[in-house]
């Protein structure tokens, strides 16, 4: 089936497009669109794109980051002020992915892929969406929830910059390494006040189908200090709201088994 | 309908004509003629269709080929100079890291990517650089000593 392509200048543009046209689909970095595409999907029949430059724009200013939705994984991995998402961006993929993969493509991409979602859930994301009428601000829990429902288009997304470097801790459970997909990934924000964690935010990726919050070990965490029996709490609760899928990469009960080991690692912050 | 779009090529300025929504591999191989790339997956999972766009590593099986109008595209066929061959495809010769050849392309452009930005890599640099291309055949060792080797001889020449 002929495709239409059509370019725009401006993410408005692009947004009204979009808006006007069901089978339209919009394009950045091209690891779903074009996969779609390669593989004959028929609900597709235009594609959008943006040539804005604010799409590909990083802006690390103070306490909160944030990044254009077409910023891909290797230019963040090439920024100094990011180093703190630089474990995250390198486990996307190999080099020639993270040379196209975006930072606004990862949030479709379906379970066991979206480990950097699960990072940006764990740092308290907000996604600014342009419609065709003006943008909103849209908590990035919120839009998983209902990701196929969603409607405009994503324009950037904007999160904390991490208390301490140590605040943030992030790992990703492959059996092939430098490059495999994903058994599971759990990012974690562990703010420290006094002793105490103040701010507990832990996320998992491909342990349901879009990479959720682990609110359970959240609560087990918060206000206490990082210790023997505050972890043994947190890991009876690890598996607690999960609904992983059994997949070629590893089947549910393996899935399950193995957060509690690491999340255990991670919090005791062994390799 | 079909779209123009103008690139340059390996050095040389080229203009094809693409379907709506065709990859810039397909525009490689049946709009330029240039066949080094290879058709693997078509899901960017194998890296046998990779090639540089301005100098960086990319899947041409998932790249819009509109996307790279004014943009420099690099493929294996490009690193030969006439009849002289590029000091990695002559490692990769000397170390036997070719068996079926299918992958041999996606893998010297990797390569290249790797040493135009870090002449004298170490071996873990290696794997990482060439993670994402799968090569059935050699079990990845000669190509891993083939593309040290090559940076070896760069170093030295």
């Amino acid at each position: 089936m002929p495709i239409t392509v059509k370019t725009f200048a401006s993410l408005g543009e692009a947004a009204s497009a979009l808006a006007s046209d069901r089978d339209a689909r919009f394009l950045a970095g091209g690891t779903l669109v074009m996969r779609a595409i390669n593989e004959g999907d028929t609900s597709l029949s235009t594609v959008v794109r943006s040539t804005d430059r604010s799409f590909v724009e990083i802006r690390p200013a103070g306490a909160r980051v944030t990044l254009g939705a077409g910023v891909t994984m290797a230019q963040i991995m090439a920024n100094r002020e990011l180093a703190f998402l630089h474990p995250v961006a390198r486990a996307v993929g190999g080099p020639a992915i993270r040379n196209m993969a975006t930072v606004g493509g990862n949030l479709f991409a379906p379970s066991p892929y979206g480990d950097f979602t699960a990072a940006l859930l764990a740092l308290d994301a907000t996604l600014s969406m342009q419609g065709s009428y003006g943008g909103r601000e849209t908590p990035l829990e919120e839009f998983l929830a209902n990701r196929e429902r969603n409607s405009g288009l994503m324009a950037s997304v904007t999160f904390n910059r991490p208390a301490t470097p140590e605040a943030f801790r992030f790992r990703k459970v492959a059996r092939v390494k430098p490059k495999g997909i994903s058994i599971l990934s759990i990012a974690a924000h562990l703010p420290m006040k006094g002793g105490r964690v103040a701010g507990a935010r832990v996320a998992y990726g491909a342990m349901a189908p879009t990479p959720i919050r682990a609110k359970a070990v959240e609560r087990a965490l918060e206000g206490r200090a990082l210790d023997e029996s505050t972890i043994s709490s947190a890991i009876g609760a690890a598996a607690e709201g999960t609904s992983p899928a059994t997949d070629a990469i590893a089947s549910a009960w393996y899935r399950r088994e193995m957060i509690a080991v690491h999340l255990k690692r991670l919090l005791a912050g062994t390799p | 309908m079909k779209t123009p779009v103008q690139f340059r090529h390996n050095g040389s300025d080229v203009a094809v004509f693409v379907d709506g929504g065709a990859s810039l591999l397909m525009a490689l191989r049946d709009g330029v003629g240039d066949t080094s790339p290879k058709f693997g997956c078509g899901q960017g999972t194998c890296g046998v269709c990779s090639v540089l766009i301005d100098g960086e590593l990319h899947l041409s099986c998932i790249t819009l080929a509109e996307s790279v109008a004014g943009r420099s595209v690099e493929t294996a066929d490009g690193l030969k100079a006439g009849a002289s061959l590029h000091p990695l495809q002559t490692a990769f010769m000397e170390n036997f890291a070719a068996q079926c050849g299918f992958c041999t392309p996606g893998m010297l452009m990797a390569a290249k990517a790797l040493l135009d930005r870090n002449p004298a890599p170490t071996r873990a640099e290696v794997v990482e650089a060439i993670s994402g291309n799968i090569c059935r055949c050699t079990g990845y060792e000669p190509i891993i000593n083939a593309v040290l080797a090559a940076a070896g001889n760069r170093q030295r020449a």
